[in-house]
């Protein structure tokens, strides 16, 4: 384990959270204005110092930048533990990413109490970039949980519509999913025996010593369950939408673009390379539940919405079936696939509620049936936004393109017959996403919406909204002319755990 | 030159290792006479004397901590002296500390003057550090009589109030029945371990070590196991354990808030204390008849106060009743301790995050409180955290530790018994912890909603008064609520109690 004095992982995760303190202990608004800045865009700098460096760099086990610091709970095999492999380097530069975003956006959003809330984003955020750089399991947990609680009071005291109901309701949802894989992560820790809660160790305790089938099932059900809850598993997924509709936009890029790919990394990550002989069983339930509960009925249930935010939420919700179905697929393809689907949706579905709430400043409504023509006044929102909507539906030249065909390919040789319906899922996308776009900026203006645009007359993005919406998309279109630069890594680190699952 | 006469002399000196005690003893005593000889003018000093000479212990205590060294059974065996018990030593000093402080705010609420509280929350520290270091039932009994009857006088202090008197009368008479249950089986027990027919009889069967000799020579002895279970019921109610809750939501509701802390915190954590001792060594033959029965406690425990909690709008007892669910959590614990010595650590854990959160809450409920203590209500929360953030702060920061919400000190504790419970294969109360956490953390949330979230359900009108914070209370709270955030983050020597 090599000790260094600079060590990205561990500033990108602390750099938020002392700024986060510093206001905390009272920090004037404008020095805390000025701060949050730093604070978003540390993580951004340090992420893409790993992403560049992250080949040359030496790994141990596939681990690069690993470092150990103690809590005081090394009886008990527990510490601090940092590092990156090739699957967790994507997510945690899409962390970055999406919080850099997300942050500049916030700190332009005039929220009330601005400084509180910049506070819990960047809680939100510290705990983002710790659970993906997190090699010991209980800290990636901690850092998940660490980043949810936040997400908790920014619904309910920012939130729109309904807001203490969707907070209530979220957290009793994935108090419940968290609570699940704590004990299944519990399981596989205290039965496996390794000497440390990391992964590495776990990985190599298990590989002498596979557990039984039974206990391997067992475990996997609590994981795959607990986990599916907090992914929004069709049908433990009413908390999403209702949540999403109610959180305030950057909290919402956050947790559905970031936050939520917690359950599939950990699938992907501890489920599926620990418990290989435990991922068969489920499996067909799981491709099951992904491909008629969240690609088919949820998918008509966001072409049903009236409501441009409640369908992205929906069809958030409902691209989660492409990832369940590449982990049922239990290859190293099909678990590859997800991790570009991951880091791909998570830009596109930030930048989704972005635009979308940049929509609703000028229209003043998330009704679709009272808008229309918005592309005349706001040119460069209505590209940005059918950009979003294409690489959502999952058009070549866009990250999603390469997520979804490898999932394809993969899911082609598990279940043929679930695949071809699961494609049907590209087709609802196109539906209410191309629809969504024509109701809001083509067309004639509905009479609601020229009322409002009489008394207030729509600009087009601001530089504030822009710059954030920019480096999302671009970062998606740089994916999808370039997989290779992130799909690399991944195949390398899902090398050794195919030998296991096939 | 030879040193041995003096080392054995020390050996000998087996006052001195009691001499916390019997310091808060002292001051007791001194307090009572302060109370006669000061002039009545002066007498308001007394609460901070007697915070002032607990503080100067505490210090005491931490600077003549010795950890890690061998037990030492002094007395006669009446006592065992051990790292364990200086460690719930500070426990109590801290409860009974805060239970002062709070107590200054709540008796000038309700316009008590009287000043005998402070000496007896002093006698009843002190007789709750004997409790959990005794070694002997006779000690045992003594000091858990000693703490029973100070709070039948703490819980009915305030004489004018109906629901104190109520409270104080089912305080007492459930107390009186528990400690029948618990001396009738001590005495069965003491019988037949003096049976001449019986392996490995013993005159002495008081004493743990020849008690717990002779029951691992008669495994399956019938009125052996019939005391045990009466010893272990009677220790239930002390805990609130189900079926022995009963008393505590009214107990907690109509006792001024200082004692309701106290009971909450001290006299449960010196109750599992004393149940970890006994069934780790004393009982550890039976344990084919005790792990089952505590573990259907625990599992009804943690169902019972959850489900109970869940309707309550009065925070007394919603925290009478979430307490009772996280007895549920210790006794998994407890249950999981006969297999694992990871139990043992996380269960002083656990004790010390209860601790922390329990009082940050109770601290605030204090301040809240109006003349009348007893009517808490959680709609006198509403606008709390626009009003005065630092209590909001507080307040969130203590409730997210008693959900067990990470990155507080009581997720770490839930987490270590967890691990432990695993550890120990039991699946089943596993399973209803993690329902029960779930459930908890809606009532949880419908406090943290009312104090932040809420605009107000009760017209401004209608709501006590709230009093302001003061420094002392001030500084309590906020270490409180800073050190349940800490121990969230890094153990450090508290991890080490921590052992696989």
């Amino acid at each position: 384990m090599s000790q260094t004095c600079f060590n990205p992982l561990f500033i990108a995760i602390a750099a938020p959270l002392a700024v986060a303190l510093a206001i905390a202990l009272g920090l004037p608004k404008r020095w805390s204005v000025r701060l949050a800045y730093v604070g978003f865009t540390v993580p951004l700098l340090m992420a893409l110092h790993v992403w560049w460096h992250f080949c040359d760099a030496p790994k141990d086990h596939g681990y690069a930048f690993l470092i150990r610091y103690s809590t005081g709970l090394d009886g008990i095999g527990i510490g601090l533990e940092l590092g990156v492999n090739g699957i967790a380097m994507p997510l945690f530069v899409l962390a970055a990413l999406v919080g850099f975003a997300a942050g500049l956006y916030a700190i332009h959003s005039e929220a009330e109490r601005l400084k509180i809330y910049l506070m819990l984003l960047l809680v939100m955020l510290g705990g983002l970039m710790g659970m993906f750089a997190s090699v010991d399991v209980f800290f990636f947990y901690f850092f998940h949980e660490l980043a949810l609680i936040p997400t908790f009071i920014m619904v309910g005291v920012w939130g729109g519509r309904d807001r203490v109901y969707a907070a209530m309701k979220m957290t009793i949802y994935l108090t419940i999913g968290a609570m699940l894989s704590l004990l299944g992560l519990i399981a596989i820790y205290v039965k496996s025996g390794a000497p440390h809660f990391d992964m590495i160790s776990l990985r190599a305790t298990l590989a002498a010593q596979p557990l039984g089938v039974a206990a391997q099932t067992h475990i996997f059900g609590l994981l795959m369950f607990g986990f599916g809850i907090l992914v929004a598993l069709w049908p433990f997924h009413t908390w999403a939408p209702l949540g999403y509709g109610a959180a305030p936009s950057s909290t919402a890029m956050l947790h559905a673009g970031v936050l939520k790919k917690f359950g599939l990394y950990g699938l992907i990550q501890i489920a599926l390379p620990l418990l290989p002989a435990g991922a068969a069983p489920w499996s067909h339930l799981l491709a099951g539940l992904a491909v008629f509960g969240n690609l088919l009925v949820l998918g008509l249930i966001a072409i049903a919405q009236r409501d441009l935010k409640q369908m992205i939420g929906y069809s958030s919700v409902m691209h989660m079936g492409y990832a369940f179905l590449g982990i049922a697929c239990g290859t190293a393809l099909g678990a590859g696939g997800v991790v570009l689907l991951m880091v791909a949706h998570g830009l596109s579905v930030a930048l989704l509620f972005l635009l979308a709430t940049s929509v609703h400043r000028r229209t003043q409504t998330f009704a679709l049936d009272e808008m229309g023509g918005l592309a005349r006044q706001a040119p460069v929102l209505a590209a940005l936004f059918t950009a979003a909507t294409f690489a959502s539906i999952g058009l070549p030249g866009f990250a999603n393109f390469w997520g979804e065909l490898t999932i394809f390919v993969a899911g082609w040789k598990f279940s043929p017959g679930l695949t071809a319906v699961a494609v049907l899922g590209i087709v609802f996308s196109a539906v209410y996403g191309l629809r969504a776009v024509a109701r809001v900026f083509f067309g004639p203006p509905t009479g609601a919406f020229s009322r409002v645009a009489a008394k207030t007359p729509p600009s087009d993005l601001l530089w504030s909204e822009r710059l954030p919406a920019l480096v999302l998309l671009a970062a998606l279109l740089f994916i999808g002319f370039w997989p290779k630069s992130i799909s690399r890594s991944i195949a390398a680190a899902l090398q050794p755990s195919a030998q296991h699952s096939e | 030159m030879d040193l041995s006469v003096l080392q054995h002399l020390a050996a000998g000196n087996t006052w001195g290792a009691i001499w916390p005690e019997l310091a808060l003893g002292c001051l007791a005593l001194a307090l009572l006479v302060l109370e006669i000889v000061l002039p009545k003018s002066a007498q308001e000093r007394i609460p901070a004397i007697a915070i002032l000479g607990q503080l100067a212990v505490l210090a005491l205590l931490a600077v003549n901590f010795s950890g890690g060294g061998p037990d030492r059974v002094i007395f006669n065996g009446l006592l065992r002296h051990s790292t364990a018990g200086q460690v719930m030593r500070v426990f109590f000093l801290l409860s009974s500390i805060f239970a002062c402080l709070l107590a200054r705010v709540t008796l000038a609420k309700q316009a008590i003057s009287r000043v005998e509280f402070y000496a007896i929350v002093l006698v009843v520290a002190a007789a709750l550090m004997l409790l959990v270091q005794s070694n002997h039932f006779v000690m045992l009994f003594v000091a858990l009589e000693t703490v029973t009857v100070g709070f039948y006088i703490l819980v009915s202090y305030s004489r004018t109030s109906a629901l104190t008197l109520e409270a104080g009368l089912k305080y007492l008479i459930m107390g009186a029945l528990s400690s029948a249950l618990l001396l009738f089986g001590i005495a069965l027990l003491y019988g037949v371990a003096g049976n001449p027919f019986l392996a490995a009889h013993t005159a002495e069967s008081l004493r743990y070590e020849p008690l717990a000799r002779f029951l691992a020579a008669n495994p399956h002895n019938f009125l052996a196991s019939i005391g045990i279970v009466f010893v272990i019921s009677g220790l239930a109610f002390k805990i609130g354990a189900f079926p022995f809750q009963i008393w505590i939501p009214d107990v907690y509701q109509g006792a001024p808030t200082p004692v309701t802390a106290l009971l909450a915190v001290a006299s449960k954590a010196a109750g599992f204390i004393v149940l970890l001792v006994l069934v780790k060594s004393v009982f550890a033959a039976y344990a084919w008849l005790v792990a089952p029965a505590l573990g259907c406690m625990a599992g009804a425990t943690i169902i019972f106060g959850n489900l109970a909690a869940l309707t309550q709008h009065n925070v007394k007892r919603l925290i009478g009743l979430s307490g009772v669910s996280h007895a549920g959590f210790l006794l998994m614990a407890v249950v999981a301790a006969g297999r694992t010595p990871l139990a043992t650590g996380a269960i002083f854990f656990y004790l010390f995050a209860y601790l922390l959160a329990s009082f940050a809450v109770f601290g605030v409920m204090a301040h809240l409180a109006g003349a009348n203590d007893a009517d808490q209500e959680l709609a006198d929360y509403a606008g709390l955290a626009r009003e005065n953030p630092f209590l909001g702060a507080v307040l969130a920061v203590g409730l997210g530790s008693l959900a067990g919400i990470p990155p507080l000190a009581g997720f770490m504790g839930k987490f270590f018994v967890f691990v432990a419970a695993f550890q120990a294969g039991l699946y089943g109360l596993l399973a209803i912890a993690a329902a029960g956490v779930v459930v908890s953390i809606y009532y949880y949330f419908g406090w943290i909603r009312a104090a932040f979230f809420a605009s107000g359900d009760r017209p401004e009108g209608q709501r006590p008064a709230r009093t302001p914070v003061g420094l002392a209370a001030t500084v309590a709270l906020g270490a409180f609520a800073l050190a349940s955030v800490l121990l969230g983050f890094y153990q450090g020597p508290f991890g080490h109690w921590l052992r696989r």
